[in-house]
């Protein structure tokens, strides 16, 4: 154990680095949060991930944010056990209609302000469930939605590219909020 | 129905009808330990069971009719047919005679319309609050943990009794996932259906996409080009490696033990990263279809898989050495959820928690495809049936898995990579049985005269694997749960489909 200690410390990190956050829509997230919501969420988010149906695809993609590669605590994020610690919902699946009322009560449990986050082209649309007798379809039919991310599943680095465009729009002032017009 | 002539799998013989007597005599064999079943599903007016005498190269296809809304309980001779039974009953309302267990299992009372694969249009019937087991006794406690889980899981709901730290009684309620996916099969193009199979469950796309693809190709007397053979097995040998390098670090990180963890997770991650590379996709998704693949691998491609296989392996056996020399991990994984050999007989799990516990199958080997058959390969037994042999099983198949992706890049043959996909203008059904890194995947697929899906039945292993689970934990204490449920790693999404 010990060399293999000693070898990670003197070899160069395999953390990458992180993607740069979507102009495009920091901008729109801004517009949408008022100024008390940005200074309490500063530049750090916990997350409480939910699957609503997902096909487990996108969570193993949202585990290996965890990795060493991505690490994600580097950026502020973090994920929490419980709704209550969380300023994030990270939603994934067709939301199947067994899973809808959980998925409602666990919103109501999350403190306000805050945001949710569809994850993956199932809980962005309802994706090829759709129309499914056993599925709501896409999260925002059951909670308000935030920021979607597309994909089946997204790739890690575009997760993270989502999560921190939300850190991006927590963070920023009204000035620049009034900049960016 | 009309019945297909002609041999449905590549596997066995074609689908037999059998009478209620008959039906009956075969349960109360298979709970007398005679062959194992392997799954257990409604069609329109009739309930298909597919069973393996040990032993035998050959799987046996029987049917039964359902008649006046009734067939004869295989669950109450045989228990794990109870919850395919009582998934039958709430998808096709069919109601197994003489089954005890009346409660429903997939049907939350949260859709619109009761037994929704049977066509009508029946009312849903109001549910009342699930009703759990009983469980009696002095200073018993009740822990109920779900269906939302406190780390990134699929979403299941576990009711425990414990007796202080030691759990009494584990009962699991799942479908809380359940899609209707077999719904959105029916009468889907096989495109689509394609489409749907590789989304059954997550971390097993290639393993329901081969299956899939042999079935169809199974009952449409396909046979697909020599290349297609080869990297789909290369695209299930990867999935498995990136699965079990995953779950080797997983489960040390649920005995407290990250390092390993954080380095299997790089490995994983090199994994991925490399079939990204080669297919296009991290987990090889839509990759294989009916008749071939959609993407082949370039020669750069191969030579990217073979630096991997290079690089990964003395970098995979260090973490090996360190989990046979650290004491304190062992603790943790030595007789913890333990699975008696005697339970694995009765409910043949596949994958590593059956060869963990004595059950000596692998598709790959016992009803061995092309090109299996051809190639090397150990399958791995252990007899403790605990964590530590539910890994080490891991662990052996993680080095299997690399000797035959190299044998795999090294007898490649040189053709197309897909076979063109000609309807048969008749009904058809096939059926095939692949090799998944959880377990048997089983597809059974029954075609309209116009070729598209009449009825398509996805089996996970996991159905014979959950009720293994509730047996293990008994009397470990809660803590070790999140460890022994990491150790089985079932797919809920398989499950619930
Ligand atoms: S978006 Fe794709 S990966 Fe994610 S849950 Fe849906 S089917 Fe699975």
């Amino acid at each position: 154990m010990r060399s293999l200690l000693i070898r990670s410390i003197i070899k160069s990190p395999v953390t990458i680095d992180g993607p740069a956050a979507d102009e495009h829509a920091v901008k729109e997230l801004v517009a949408k949060l008022d100024n008390a919501a940005r200074r309490v969420l500063g530049r750090s988010l916990s997350i409480r991930e939910v699957d609503a149906g997902s096909c487990n695809g996108c969570e193993l993609e949202i585990h290996a944010l965890n990795n060493p590669v991505y690490d994600l605590e580097r950026f502020g994020l973090r994920f929490v056990a419980s709704p209550r610690h969380a300023d994030v919902l990270l939603v994934t699946g067709p939301v199947t209609k067994n899973m809808r009322v959980a998925l409602e009560r666990t919103w109501n449990a999350t403190p306000d302000p805050k945001w949710v986050v569809a994850l993956g082209d199932c809980a962005c649309s309802g994706g090829v469930f759709a129309g499914s007798y056993a599925c709501a379809g896409a999260v925002s039919e059951v909670v308000p939605v935030d920021l979607t991310i597309p994909g089946c599943p997204p790739r890690p680095i575009e997760i993270l590219k989502g999560l921190l465009t939300l850190i991006d729009a927590a963070s920023r002032t009204g000035a620049a909020k009034g900049a960016g017009r | 129905m009309a019945e297909p002539r002609r041999k449905t799998t590549i596997q066995g013989s074609p689908r037999r009808h059998i009478d209620a007597k008959a039906w009956i005599e075969r349960s109360a064999a298979l709970g007398r330990g005679e062959g194992e079943l392997m799954a257990l599903f409604a069609d329109t007016d009739c309930v298909h069971m597919v069973v393996r005498a040990a032993g035998d190269k050959e799987l046996e296809q029987l049917t039964v009719a359902v008649e006046g809304g009734r067939y004869p309980s295989v669950g109450n001779r045989h228990a794990p047919a109870i919850r395919l039974e009582r998934a039958i009953r709430d998808l096709f309302g069919y109601e197994p005679d003489g089954l005890g267990d009346v409660r429903p299992w997939l049907d939350h009372g949260a859709w619109e319309r009761a037994a929704p694969l049977s066509g009508g249009k029946r009312a849903a019937v109001k549910q009342k609050d699930y009703a759990f087991l009983p469980v009696e006794g002095e200073g018993l406690h009740q822990i109920p943990v779900g269906p939302v889980h406190a780390g990134i899981i699929e979403p299941g709901h576990f009711r425990f009794t414990a007796n202080g730290e030691a759990v009494v009684r584990l009962e699991q309620r799942l479908g809380y996932v359940h899609k209707g996916i077999e719904g959105l099969m029916a009468g889907a193009t096989l495109d689509r259906a394609t489409t749907l199979v590789g989304r059954v469950s997550g971390d097993s796309t290639v393993a329901y996409a081969y299956a899939f693809a042999h079935a169809i190709e199974a009952a449409l007397e396909i046979e697909p080009p020599a290349r297609a053979v080869h990297i789909r097995a290369l695209m299930a040998e990867i999935e498995r490696l990136a699965n079990h390098l995953g779950d080797f670090g997983a489960i040390c990180n649920d005995a407290s033990f990250v390092l390993i963890h954080a380095h299997c997770g790089i490995l994983r991650e090199e994994v991925l990263a490399a079939a990204d590379f080669c297919f296009g996709h991290r987990m090889m998704r839509d990759c294989i279809v009916p008749g071939g693949l959609t993407v082949d691998l370039s020669k750069d491609g191969a030579t990217r898989i073979r630096a991997l296989v290079e690089e990964l392996a003395p970098r995979f056996r260090e973490l090996v050495a360190l989990y046979d020399g650290t004491p304190s991990l062992l603790d943790r994984t030595v007789t913890t959820g333990v699975v008696a050999p005697e339970l694995a007989r009765r409910f043949a799990p596949g994958g590593y928690v059956g060869r963990a516990a004595g059950r000596n199958f692998d598709v790959r080997r016992d009803l061995a495809y092309a090109p299996y058959d051809t190639l090397s390969f150990k399958v791995p037994i252990y007899h403790a049936g605990d964590v530590d042999a539910r890994l080490r099983v891991r662990i052996d198949e993680i080095e299997a898995s690399l000797s035959l992706i190299l044998q795999i890049l090294d007898s490649l043959p040189r053709s197309k990579i897909e076979a063109v996909i000609a309807p048969a203008n008749e009904a058809r059904e096939g059926m095939a049985l692949v090799e998944g890194f959880r377990g048997d995947v089983l597809v059974w697929v029954r075609l309209a005269v116009d070729g598209t899906i009449a009825r398509c039945h996805p089996r996970d292993p996991s159905w014979f694997q959950w009720p293994l689970l509730e047996a293990a934990v008994e009397n470990n204490i809660v803590a070790d749960f999140p460890l022994c449920n990491k150790s089985f790693n079932c797919s809920y999404s398989g499950h619930d489909l």
